[in-house]
């Protein structure tokens, strides 16, 4: 069903929202940039249409949302684990296609990989509604259309912000009643079909051995500084490393966490005994872009990057994901013609 | 809605001293466990680790631990009586189909014996393979686990035991375990299959010893180690490629183990 809303309408529809949902979109932090005086986009909870930024992108993804930085699994309590219950109101997010496909890479592995379901991911997971931001044209650091995460039908209600007017697309039901007495008018989003940047991406089977060993990787053990920023900023990264916190003197009290862990940074592997995997920077770039590109499509079929372009954006060191999926087609290509 | 991250009580029946720091606990429970499959055991507030199931007979489990850091401590202080928690069992573990009519050589580095004890004390109690031999490092004797069930195998024949360091009073074999890769029977080289479990460097040796020596890839099994936060397939540390060891693993074939690049 199709709406055509003015700003005031859109802001009634979000105040009646407010009593069974929470809703979140990308707004501005002023003064949160990385340098001073710049600001910051990241995922707030939005009342009015002024709250919403939309024409920068979000430096986070909008995934802390329903997988929280850091997340009590639960407490010990004389020697029983309660675990903590949670807001169960409905939760909609402001989202654009590269996130919403974003959203369904992390259900992958929450929902799919494994014997079990992650519990604490589906109880969060479930309340999410999706509130799609149709892009006009994208950001210069986009490469979705290479991902084939420029379309997407993972939408519940989706949104053309114009200057003056609203409009909208209901898919989900339970979202009429909010809209009931708006002004009806036929419409249906659009996608983008071009970035300006473009990614070759390589094929399944294409990546072998001479890849993995090849120079290329060496350029970022130069570079990267293991921040791990690409990590955190990324709407694909589900990572995390579970850790206990003692609490009372007896020690028998106790809380179990679990938060957000980067491939990039130091430590992610190391195990007991001193033993580690992926010493060097290179190694882990060379671990993450095949994990985006080409580990996780080969089981579930589909790429875990959906070219954000969030990674290139934030990374203090300005290394590009872009160019670096890049040059390793480049290489693939030189081989090929050998 | 199963919540596989919680973890349920298991009481510890006995703790049998191995080495000065490793100990084995007893754990009251029956659950369905292959060899090889690990366990996440915690401590509230100490943490949660991956730990291999050394032995299990009716209503008992054994893990054997070492004691590294701070959950492992934890668990040192702890005493018959007392209670720890447990998820799992996980991962795959040695199937022992893989094995049947095979002349199996098992090769165990250190606390790499705990993963295979269970394999072992099997197919010495039950004839569905040709033959049986194990072959045994470890640093010094001090380290040697399962004093009385390795002493017993060596007894009866069945198994090489070397230590890398001897004192005065030792009067075993010394030298790294790859030395005494000759002194397993390789005569039926196609019939033979080998488990090798141990520390990464020791995997590393032992299987280039055998490729040298044309055994098949796919009649070596190693166990990886990696860093595990979850054992469900969530939390990312254990994924190496397209695997994640703590699902598919930790025991792998050869031909598939070296394939797997980090
Ligand atoms: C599948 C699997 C099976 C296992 N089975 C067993 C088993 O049967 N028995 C067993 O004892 N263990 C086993 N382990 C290992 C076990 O999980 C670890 O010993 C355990 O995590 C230690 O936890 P901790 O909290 O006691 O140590 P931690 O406090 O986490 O640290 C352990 C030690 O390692 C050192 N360390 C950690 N990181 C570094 C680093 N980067 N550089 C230098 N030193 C470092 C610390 O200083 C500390 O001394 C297994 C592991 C896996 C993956
Ligand atoms: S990556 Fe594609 S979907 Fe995402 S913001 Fe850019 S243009 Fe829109
Ligand atoms: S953001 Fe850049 S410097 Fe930081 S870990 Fe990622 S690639 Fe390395
Ligand atoms: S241990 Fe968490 S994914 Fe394997």
């Amino acid at each position: 069903m199709g709406y055509q809303l003015s700003r005031e309408q859109f802001d009634r529809f979000l105040d009646r929202l407010q009593d069974d949902y929470r809703v979140f979109g990308p707004a501005l932090d002023s003064d949160k940039g990385a340098f001073s005086d710049t600001d910051r986009i990241t995922y707030k909870n939005i009342r009015r249409l002024d709250d919403l930024e939309l024409n920068r992108k979000s430096y986070f993804s909008p995934k802390e949302i329903f997988f929280p930085i850091r997340e009590t699994l639960f407490r010990f309590c004389e020697g029983e684990p309660t675990v903590p219950q949670i807001d169960d109101k409905k939760i909609a997010i402001l989202l654009r296609p590269c996130d919403s496909n974003a959203i369904d890479r992390l259900d992958a592995i929450f929902l799919e990989n494994g014997p079990f379901e992650d519990f604490y991911y589906k109880r969060r997971r479930e309340n999410v509604r999706f509130f799609l931001i149709e892009c006009a044209t994208g950001f210069d650091s986009c490469w979705c259309v290479s991902m084939n995460a420029n379309t997407t039908k993972r939408w519940d209600v989706a949104f053309r912000f114009g200057e003056d007017e609203i409009l909208v697309d209901v898919k989900s039901e339970e979202f009429l009643p909010y809209l009931d007495d708006c002004p009806q008018k036929p419409f249906e989003i659009r996608f983008i079909y071009e970035n300006t940047k473009k990614v070759r991406v390589p094929e399944v089977g294409e990546v072998t051995l001479d890849h993995f060993a090849h120079e290329l990787w060496n350029e970022y053990t130069a570079r990267c500084i293991a921040c791990g920023r690409c990590n955190t900023s990324c709407p694909t990264c589900s990572c995390f490393t579970v850790l206990d916190a003692p609490l009372g003197a007896e020690k028998k009290m106790g809380e179990r966490w679990r938060a957000w862990a980067g491939c990039h940074i130091d430590g992610f592997t190391d195990m007991a005994g001193g033993h580690t995997f992926r010493q060097s920077r290179g190694e882990r770039m060379r671990f993450k872009t095949m994990h985006k590109i080409n580990d996780y499509r080969k089981r579930f079929g589909k790429h875990q990057c959906v070219g954000c372009g969030r990674c290139d954006d934030v990374c203090p060191q300005y290394i590009s994901f872009a160019r670096c999926i890049n040059t390793l087609s480049d290489c693939i290509e030189e081989g090929k013609r050998k | 809605m199963i919540n596989p991250f919680l973890p349920s009580k298991m009481k510890i029946l006995d703790i049998i001293p191995e080495t000065e720091i490793d100990q084995t606990f007893v754990l009251a429970g029956r659950k369905p466990v292959k060899p090889g499959q690990f366990f996440q055991l915690s401590v509230p507030g100490a943490g949660e680790a991956p730990v291999s199931v050394s032995d299990f007979e009716d209503d008992k489990l054994f893990v054997t631990i070492r004691k590294v850091g701070r959950l492992t401590n934890a668990l040192f202080a702890l005493a018959p009586g007392d209670y720890i928690f447990a998820r799992g069992p996980y991962g795959n573990g040695f199937d022992y189909r893989d094995y049947v009519d095979s002349d199996l050589k098992v090769i165990a580095g250190g606390t790499g014996l705990a993963p295979v004890k269970k394999v072992i004390k099997h197919f010495i109690a039950n004839k569905s393979i040709a033959s049986l031999e194990v072959l045994l490092g470890f640093k010094t004797p001090q380290d040697i686990l399962y004093r009385r069930e390795v002493r017993a195998w060596v007894d009866a024949g069945l198994a090489t035991l070397t230590v890398d360091k001897a004192g005065p009073d030792w009067s075993g074999n010394t030298g790294l375990i790859t030395g005494y890769l000759k002194n397993l029977d390789l005569s039926n080289l196609e019939n033979c299959k080998f488990i090798v479990v141990g520390p990464p460097i020791m995997i590393k040796f032992i299987t280039i010893e055998l490729l040298l020596l044309q055994v098949p890839e796919e009649n070596i099994w190693v166990s990886l180690e990696r860093k595990m936060s979850c054992g469900l397939g969530k939390c990312g540390h254990c994924k190496i490629g397209e695997t994640y060891v703590c699902l598919e693993g930790p025991a792998f074939r050869f031909a598939r183990a070296r394939r797997l690049l980090d």
